[in-house]
């Protein structure tokens, strides 16, 4: 394949290129040329290509995220905003803790384990990026039917996969969350989250400043794994038609990872940066201009210099590769020296590709030619808009004025029997199975992991400081509601960190949607955008950053709207954190919160394949009297566990089940409704006699309703006249994935 | 009472057995796998992990390491070292002791409370236990399946040599439930369950592992 030149490019005007396939549109392509003054080159139109996509650009849902900004509230938390790998945010004692998750749901469809591995590689490189340490991962998951051929091919690779990286790297895997939905079918969703922490001195930014400077690439060699539309390019010159010439999903390696993390610790360290970015989605084509775009705008790069693992990629090939653990630097020639010894030290390819010059453009060179001459923030930052049309799906209205038709239990054995099918159902029963393949263990400052609340996790040995997390979203509320989905999955995340005693800080997200080409999935985006932004501003909790994942879609079928909301607090004496479970038997049990009947979208409707009704609204203010009440009753409570998805049943059955003690409890009113409705804004609290009164105090000061529902205790769990051994009810809960996937 | 922890690029749990150094009243002293110095330290752990990516097989690359040179010189003179997980692993591979770690035997990495018994209370790491005390700690591995010809086995039983036996169901498919083993001479001790990861009620299922880091400072003092 000939080499295509900036100057061949230049008088070669009327060269047909192969923009569509690359997946550009004819204006985007007309504006290259524009903003060029002439064609691309074929790197050059590359770049762009995989620059200006959906998943690169934002260029569907910039218009709307912009809300974050516009709508955020007054935080002096905020150190890192969103716009940089992962937002960063002051937890007090000169500390400061960054998090985000991503989503890798193609890549995990089409080869589960990779896929899931890489996300972990990809979202634990962005934290890095920031000059952090990760110290720990979690995973919030969707997958088709439980019982479908293919999740059976789907979910063990991705957990496999997830478990395989994540565990060699040495993060602690501390939540997630598992649902099925027919809707996940082809289109499963694989977000990983990671959360990381550095002193405040520490934070680094991708910026190429200082003229001079070198542009550094370590890590990985680079090969032709991730290489999408540009194996298009590639074979469209050699005239050929057929299968991609390279594979598209990134194969990881998570050793390479682990000695990456420790060397660029120890060089952050020893502050031998002046900017720095990991090489993720986009690759080269991405760090280089990011970087650059990021300072004064001037990098030459010589692309022949990167080392690589299959010696016949082309520079196209090589811009665009997705190869897995690597990251570009932007060091001084001073600190240059001791920074290829650290390199060497962890036994790290190292390698200088260019420097940072006092230009205003990106120009990279092949064996001395000319292939690239941008100016970086066209690639990087300043890609098209879209401003797409959207309309509320024309079935909504019918969907929200349907009467619900679910058979309630009626009877004592009907009410038994619904607990043992709700319990038992794929999305509600005990997910050891997944968790078990997962280390929660390593770092030694792991104080929650799943099944508890939210995950939580030390940062300071000696004065107790931890911080925690919870990652929350119900799709069925928002496939009702999308505005008042996303105000009730932030409120779930919230409550979930100060259930435990954390004291929630900043939010981040992940957005996962059908095609943003289909006006009613436009629609649930930016109403879900809309209501996260009025939330956030409500709660006073703002948004570092987020990920956005369109095209999770089959044919006309999207999946349901999926805002993945991640809640992160911080508790000042992690000794203090509380459980979801009490482990002694003599408590009282308490409700916080009322019973209303929320069973539109609720589980128990779900497994009648109900989908109508309405979604409950958001009470912000009364979730943050809620959370306020939980902090202040940190002191006065034995355990306390979060109702949601599965209503009071689900928080029962998880409460005696975890430490093997059982409960009696009786319930006002209509039995079946009280135990599987999902209102929100409800925890169940257990404590000891003499706390009780204190309890009732602050709940009344807080103007949250509290209802004495029983008593901890005994071997069986027993609500009004039914009563179900604990072996009984622990094998439903616990037998459903073995069964499945075992 | 120094305590070399070796960190192998890909080591996981060297911070972990650090801090149970330090929790037994030691002070932990890091040693890097490329230095064949042992800078003076009284016993050695190599901790759990994933050293060099378990390429070839677990511990296979490790044991050649320049470090190692060194341990397995010094233990051979009485050093006492204890191999954790991936360090159990190393010392197979090295012959400090015998037998081979396999895939579990359900193929999936296991992760969780493991309760076992510890049968020989005479080896440098486990002094401190009652004999056949049961306690619990963290499994956590995807290769912990002790395995051994059956000469080995029936040696290491009448021997005493078996340290601890899974309790319950076998996790992981050990034969005779082997969840630790030591040498001949008791200075080696290797381990599948992590007892660094149970030193602080707070972090782990227990404090049952510190008993491991007081053993060996008991033994250091006894000589």
């Amino acid at each position: 394949m000939a080499l295509d030149t900036v100057a061949i490019a230049s008088t070669t005007p009327d060269q047909v290129q192969p923009f569509a396939e690359l997946g550009l549109k004819g204006d985007e392509y007309q504006r290259i040329r524009e903003i060029l003054g002439r064609r691309p080159s074929s790197s050059e139109l590359a770049m762009y290509s995989v620059m200006w996509s959906e998943h690169c650009s934002y260029k569907s849902s910039k218009v709307h995220l912009r809300q974050f900004g516009e709508k955020a509230p007054k935080s002096d938390a905020l150190l890192v905003g969103i716009g940089e790998n992962a937002g960063v945010v002051d937890v007090g004692q000169g500390y400061a803790v960054t998090f985000k998750i991503e989503s890798h749901n193609h890549p995990s469809f089409i080869e589960p384990y990779q896929g899931a591995a890489t996300g972990i590689g990809g979202i634990v490189r962005d934290i890095l990026t920031m000059g952090a340490r990760p110290i720990a991962v979690m995973d919030p998951l969707r997958f088709g039917p439980a019982d479908a051929p293919d999740t059976r091919r789907v979910l063990p690779g991705v957990i496999a996969g997830i478990g395989g990286y994540g565990n060699c790297l040495g993060l602690p895997n501390i939540g997630g969350e598992i649902i099925f939905d027919q809707t996940y079918a082809g289109n499963p969703l694989v977000n990983a989250l990671c959360v990381g922490v550095m002193r405040h001195e520490q934070i680094k930014l991708a910026k190429a400043s200082g003229p001079g400077n070198l542009v550094v690439l370590f890590g990985a060699k680079t090969g032709g794994d991730g290489i999408g539309g540009v194996s298009v390019l590639a074979s469209e010159t050699f005239g050929a038609s057929g299968p991609a010439k390279r594979p598209s999903v990134q194969v990881g390696d998570p050793f390479t990872e682990k000695v990456l993390i420790e060397c660029s610790l120890e060089i952050f360290a020893e502050d031998l940066v002046v900017g720095i970015q990991d090489l993720g989605g986009a690759g080269l084509s991405c760090a280089t201009s990011e970087l650059a775009s990021g300072g004064s705008g001037g990098m030459e790069v010589e692309l022949e210099k990167v080392p690589l693992r299959d010696p016949s990629l082309s520079p196209e090939e090589i811009l665009m590769s997705e190869s897995q653990e690597r990251m570009c630097a932007i060091v001084e020639p001073s600190k240059i020296a001791r920074f290829l010894e650290i390199c060497e030290k962890w036994d790290v390819t190292v390698t200088v590709i260019g420097k940072v010059t006092d230009g205003d453009r990106l120009i990279i060179t092949w064996h001395g030619e000319v292939i690239v001459d941008v100016p970086p923030r066209t690639v990087a930052h300043e890609g098209p808009v879209y401003n797409r049309p959207m309309a509320k799906p024309g079935y909504l209205d019918q969907l929200n004025a349907k009467v619900l038709d679910i058979p309630m239990p009626k009877n004592n054995p009907e009410i038994k029997a619904a607990i043992l099918k709700l319990m038992s159902s794929a999305n509600m029963a005990d997910k050891s199975w997944v968790t078990a393949q997962y280390d929660k263990y390593v770092q030694g400052n792991t104080i929650q992991s799943q099944p508890q609340d939210s995950g939580m996790v030390r940062i300071d040995e000696n004065t107790h400081l931890g911080v925690a997390i919870s990652t929350d979203a119900n799709a069925s509320w928002s496939y009702l509601n999308p505005y008042e989905g996303a105000k009730l999955a932030l409120a779930e995340a919230a409550r979930n960190i100060a259930t435990a005693g954390a004291k929630p800080l900043a939010v981040t997200n992940c957005l996962n949607f059908g095609s943003p080409e289909d006006p009613a999935v436009m629609w649930q985006f930016a109403e879900t955008v809309r209501g996260l932004a009025d939330g956030c501003l409500e709660m006073g909790l703002p948004v570092t950053g987020g990920n956005v994942s369109f095209y999770n879609q089959t044919g006309d079928v999207a999946i349901l709207p999926t805002p993945i909301i991640g809640v992160l607090g911080v508790i000042q004496d992690v000794r203090t954190h509380m459980p979801m479970s009490f482990d002694v038997a003599d408590l009282e049990l308490y409700l916080l919160g009322e019973t209303r009947a929320d069973l539109a979208g609720s589980q128990w409707a779900y497994l009648h394949n109900e989908r109508g009704g309405q979604a409950p609204l958001a009470h912000l203010k009364n979730e943050m009297s809620l959370i306020d009440l939980l902090l202040e009753s940190q002191s006065l409570c034995n355990a306390r566990h979060d109702v949601s998805q599965g209503g009071l049943t689900a928080t029962l059955t998880e409460m005696v089940l975890e430490n093997n003690i059982g409960a009696t409890v009786t319930l006002e009113g209509d039995l079946a409704t009280a135990l599987l409705s999902e209102t929100p804004g409800r925890v169940v609290v257990a404590v000891h006699k003499e706390k009780a009164q204190p309890l009732i105090a602050l709940a009344s000061k807080h103007k949250i309703a509290i209802t004495r529902i029983g008593d901890t205790g005994g071997k069986s769990l027993t609500i009004n006249d039914v009563a179900l051994e604990l072996n009984e009810l622990r094998a439903a809960f616990t037998g459903t994935f073995p069964k499945l996937f075992g | 009472m120094k305590v070399g922890v070796v960190t192998f690029p890909g080591s996981l749990d060297d911070q972990d057995a650090a801090r149970a150094v330090r929790f037994a009243g030691a002070t932990p002293v890091s040693l890097w796998h490329r230095d064949s110095d042992l800078h003076g330290v009284d016993a050695v752990i190599l901790p759990g992990g994933f050293s060099y990516g378990d390429y070839l097989r677990c511990g296979a690359i490790s044991r050649f390491a320049p470090v190692m040179t060194s341990i397995i010189e010094q233990a051979k003179s009485g050093l006492p070292v204890l191999g954790i997980c991936n360090g159990f692993q190393i010392l197979c591979e090295s012959h400090l002791l015998p037998g081979a770690l396999t895939r579990n035997q359900g193929l999936h990495f296991l992760c969780g409370p493991q309760k076992i018994r510890i049968e020989n209370t005479t080896s440098a790491w486990t002094s401190n236990f009652v004999q056949n005390r049961e306690i619990v700690i963290p499994l956590k591995n995807g290769e912990g399946s002790f395995q051994c010809d059956d000469s080995t086995l029936a040696q290491l039983e009448s021997e005493g040599r078996v340290i601890a036996r899974y309790m319950g169901e076998n996790p992981n498919g050990s034969r005779n439930l082997i969840a630790g083993i030591t040498n001949a001479r008791g200075n080696v001790v290797g381990i599948m369950p992590h007892p660094e990861h149970a030193i602080d009620s707070l972090t782990g299922p227990s404090t049952d592992g510190l008993a491991f880091f007081t053993s060996v400072l008991n033994s250091l003092v006894g000589k």
